[in-house]
């Protein structure tokens, strides 16, 4: 294990209380655990109050744009599939403004983990509607209730087949710990959204409200048995389901095989490519 | 017919097959030594409409689109009555037996008997062309085997009876045209596009990355780099949308790929944001943008230079780039080298603005002489100092030492947001300020390096020429008629439009009787840049927008107006 204090101990711009805090502790933790120093984690974020969690934390960073934290985390992993990559940002974030990102990455399958910080709520630009607030959910923005329905993130990754699907709870930051060192080591494409109060601007989905109904999933659920998976993943209510979701076993994202990879270490061939000019005669 | 060249349009409905003769013709000729040019001209759609596929081919050095057209391949009746017009005294046209010529000189191939299969119509048109314009028989015959022979079965055999048999026809026929001059050049040239030359100097540079998503005209970018890319290793990549190629390719480039990232207008304008990160956060990244009509979707398939101004500004705030414009397929591939490689060297995005016109025209490129080509920019891998280092260190020149994540102890940490030297976020202003003055230093290394406008013809002319990009051959072509008519006459190319380095070519502009800026677009976007950037007026413009590529007899007409300005597109049918 590495001690923790290697991944820093960074004074955070978050709400005292907010769920941030923990996430970062588990994260911490589970890379503790994994064994990974920071010099061998890209972190990557889009923009939000969760986005600057790789800030706090002592690893390689790259801190992007609003809705953008899969893409680079995807050309870096591509680029080099030695570095663990995880890209981490909130519900906003990952869901809305980078749904289309979220979705092709699901199908793409590259190996890498996403960490979703899901206050259902968007933070940093003070409390409009996300994509995960509950339709008629009134919020400042939304005074007659948010119009639309909200989005299913564990539902969609396991109907798109993802590897490994699962829900963590910034209030149990052990369980949640273990859920991402399961993540960062399963291969292909994780999900681990986080259920994260938001104690500034959403006051419905609280603390205490998550508490009271969330459960863990115990040895009674299979999580490769993709019907039930997805009877776990539309559960939210009443009740909510945390732990491992979902685990399939499609093959990650194989690049040609010619492609040597690192690619910061390869050069061009100008013998081959002399032959490929020939080509052109 | 002018004895020095011969042209030869190949129109039909697509899918006919009419780039297959043109490219037959083209590639045969290349390798007989003669200089081509092609231009293709295309409709957005895949089957039926009306395209053409036009070769100029001389003895002698070939750079512009043609004004006629000697030779007329219809393979459908619409060619006749639309490019009939251009038929040069002496041409010919040449279509079915059963097609009326109205009164066109011309040819009545009798397909039906030459053929086995209307689909070899276009190899009996080809067998026509060479024996119109006394090609050797082996030129063509060696290319068709070449091809045809992956098909396997008897495809091959059975074109070349196709392609005989017309050849014999025409013979037999008597009919007669020029036959093109022996060709000149005895060494090897390569057969390729503006495209395909960008592809080749982006593998020279290294370039082992590339996103994209598919937009007319730089969609074949990609596929040159797919194709052969792999064997060079190169990671191609669609992604699900602009924003994410040139994300992606960000994050490759952090990671030490070496990337480029192909599109158009409208898809360029999506990944701005992408590229104002890209200055933000220093990370090399070369963006190849191939222009055509806008705004919007524009006219997809046609050509124009008008997306100068969204490259040059680019983007929210302030940050050092590199813009390339070249104007030949050798000048993509130098170009496309150049960018990769100063896109590495002073951590600020590079582009190379091509266009419909120059990624479509083939041409005979002597072979790229790799041993010659510059060392590559690379960043380091390792720090002897892994705790003291600092992605954004504020140094004199701008450039910050860039190492690469996972290579080594050290952390490199990037942040869209203003940041330290260590590259957390800040709202410390006077950081902000440094900042800002150490990316912006960067610019005096970009603007030392910039290309110089090329001046071809007499110093201080009378008539002064300027283009960028693709019109450079039809100025050339124009500015030799002007001379030949007794003006002076000289032609000023930029072939990087920004930085504009304005001692590099003030005094050329100042020394010139008359300076007219040669544009593909409506508002003269060069022109008015250098005004911004240097208070020079030009005389006069000469602009094309209607979707087609400059000629010279486009451009010598419109000199003559009193602004030397006209603008009434689609006036001229071009091929
Ligand atoms: C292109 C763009 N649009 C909008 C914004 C403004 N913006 C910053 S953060 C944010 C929402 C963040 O919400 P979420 O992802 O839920 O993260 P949280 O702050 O709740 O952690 C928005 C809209 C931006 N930075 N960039
Ligand atoms: S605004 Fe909400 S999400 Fe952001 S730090 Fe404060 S409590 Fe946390």
């Amino acid at each position: 294990m590495i001690p923790i204090d290697r991944y820093g101990n960074i004074e955070t711009a978050w709400c005292p209380g907010c769920g941030n805090h923990a996430i970062l502790g588990a994260v911490k933790k589970a890379l503790s655990r994994l064994e990974l120093a920071p010099h061998q984690v890209l972190l990557c974020s889009g923009i939000g109050q969760a986005a600057k969690a790789p800030h706090y934390l002592r690893c390689n960073c790259f801190n992007g744009l609003h809705g953008r934290g899969l893409p680079p985390a995807q050309g870096a992993a591509l680029a080099n599939p030695g570095l663990a990559v995880i890209a981490e940002s909130g519900d906003g974030c990952s869901y809305g403004e980078g749904g289309n990102h979220f979705l092709a990455a699901m199908r793409r399958n590259v190996g890498m983990t996403l960490l979703v910080h899901d206050n259902q709520i968007y933070g940093l630009t003070k409390g409009q509607a996300s994509p995960t607030t509950a339709q008629g959910q009134v919020t400042k923005f939304q005074p007659g209730g948010a119009p639309s329905l909200a989005f299913p993130p564990l539902a969609v990754a396991v109907t798109l087949d993802v590897p490994f699907v699962a829900r963590g709870f910034s209030g149990d930051p052990e369980h949640l710990a273990g859920l991402i060192e399961q993540a960062v080591r399963h291969p292909g494409f994780a999900l681990v959204d986080i259920l994260q109060p938001c104690v500034s601007f959403n006051k419905v989905n609280t603390f205490a409200w998550y508490k009271s109904r969330c459960y863990k999933l115990g040895p009674e659920h299979d999580p490769t048995d993709r019907r039930a998976a997805l009877d776990k993943a539309l559960e939210f209510g009443e009740r909510i389901p945390l732990g491992v979701v979902y685990r399939g076993e499609r093959a990650p994202y194989r690049p040609d095989p010619r492609v040597r990879r690192p690619l910061a270490t390869s050069r061009p061939d100008l013998v081959k490519l002399a032959k490929i000019l020939e080509e052109y005669a | 017919m002018s004895a020095s060249s011969v042209t030869v349009l190949v129109g039909g409905e697509a899918g006919q097959g009419l780039v297959t003769v043109g490219d037959f013709l083209a590639k045969a000729l290349v390798r007989a030594g003669y200089e081509i040019l092609v231009v293709q001209d295309y409709l957005s759609r895949i089957r039926g409409g009306h395209n053409t596929y036009c070769v100029r081919v001389s003895p002698d050095p070939v750079h512009a689109p043609p004004e006629n057209v000697d030779l007329l391949v219809a393979l459908d009746q619409a060619s006749l009555a639309l490019h009939g017009p251009l038929l040069s005294p002496g041409g010919l046209a040449l279509a079915g037996e059963k097609t009326d010529l109205g009164g066109l000189p011309g040819l009545n191939v009798p397909y039906s008997r030459l053929c086995p299969r209307p689909v070899h119509e276009n190899m009996a048109a080809l067998g026509v062309l060479a024996g119109l314009l006394c090609l050797e028989r082996s030129w063509l015959e060696g290319l068709i085997t070449e091809r045809f022979a992956a098909k396997g079965g008897d495809e091959a055999a059975l074109n070349l009876k196709v392609f005989s048999d017309a050849l014999d026809w025409t013979r037999e026929s008597g009919a007669s045209f020029a036959c093109l001059p022996p060709p000149m050049r005895r060494e090897k040239r390569l057969f390729l596009n503006g495209n395909e030359a960008i592809a080749l100097g982006a593998m020279a540079a290294g370039v082992n990355f590339c996103s994209f998503y598919p937009m007319t005209p730089a969609t074949s970018v990609a596929a040159a780099l797919v194709a052969p890319g792999g064997r060079m290793g190169v990671l191609t990549e669609q992604a699900e949308d602009e924003i994410a190629a040139v994300n992606m390719a960000l994050g490759a480039s952090a990671a030490g790929a070496r990337v480029l990232v192909p599109t158009s207008g409208g898809g360029f304008a999506l990944m701005v944001e992408g590229v104002s990160l890209a200055g933000m956060i220093e990370t090399p990244l070369t963006v190849v943008l191939a222009q055509r009509p806008g705004p919007a979707t524009g006219l997809p398939t046609r050509t124009e230079q008008g997306d100068l101004n969204l490259v040059v500004h680019a983007g929210h705030g302030d940050f050092p780039r590199a813009v390339y414009a070249p104007g030949t397929p050798e000048q993509c591939f130098d170009l496309t080298f150049r960018a990769v490689n100063q896109a590495e060297k002073w951590q600020s995005p590079a582009f190379v603005l091509t266009d419909q016109y120059l990624a479509d025209s083939y041409r005979a490129v002597a072979p790229f002489d790799l041993e010659a080509l510059p060392p590559l920019d690379l960043p380091g891998l390792e720090t002897p100092d892994p705790h003291g280092y600092e992605r954004y260190a504020l140094t004199e020149n701008g450039v910050s030492p860039r190492l690469i994540p996972g290579f080594g102890e050290h952390l490199v940490v990037l942040d869209s947001d203003e940041h330290t030297p260590d590259g957390h976020i800040t709202e410390d202003l006077g950081v902000r300020v440094r900042m800002v003055d150490k990316r912006l230093r960067k610019g005096r290394g970009l603007e030392a390096d910039a290309v110089a406008p090329s001046l071809a013809g007499d110093a201080a002319p009378e008539v002064l020429l300027a283009c960028w990009g693709s019109s450079l051959g039809a100025c050339l072509e124009a500015a030799q008629t002007l001379r030949e008519r007794g003006t002076s006459a000289a032609v000023l190319h930029f072939s990087q439009v920004w930085p504009l380095v304005p001692e590099s070519f003030l005094p050329v502009l100042e020394g010139a009787g008359r300076a007219v800026m040669v544009e593909g677009n409506p508002s003269g976007q060069l022109a008015k840049l250098i005004r911004q950037e240097t208070g020079f007026a030009f005389h006069g413009l000469v602009t094309r927008y209607d979707g087609l590529p400059f000629t010279a007899g486009y451009i010598l007409a419109r000199l003559g107006s009193p602004q030397g300005t006209s603008t009434v597109a689609g006036e001229e049918v071009s091929a």
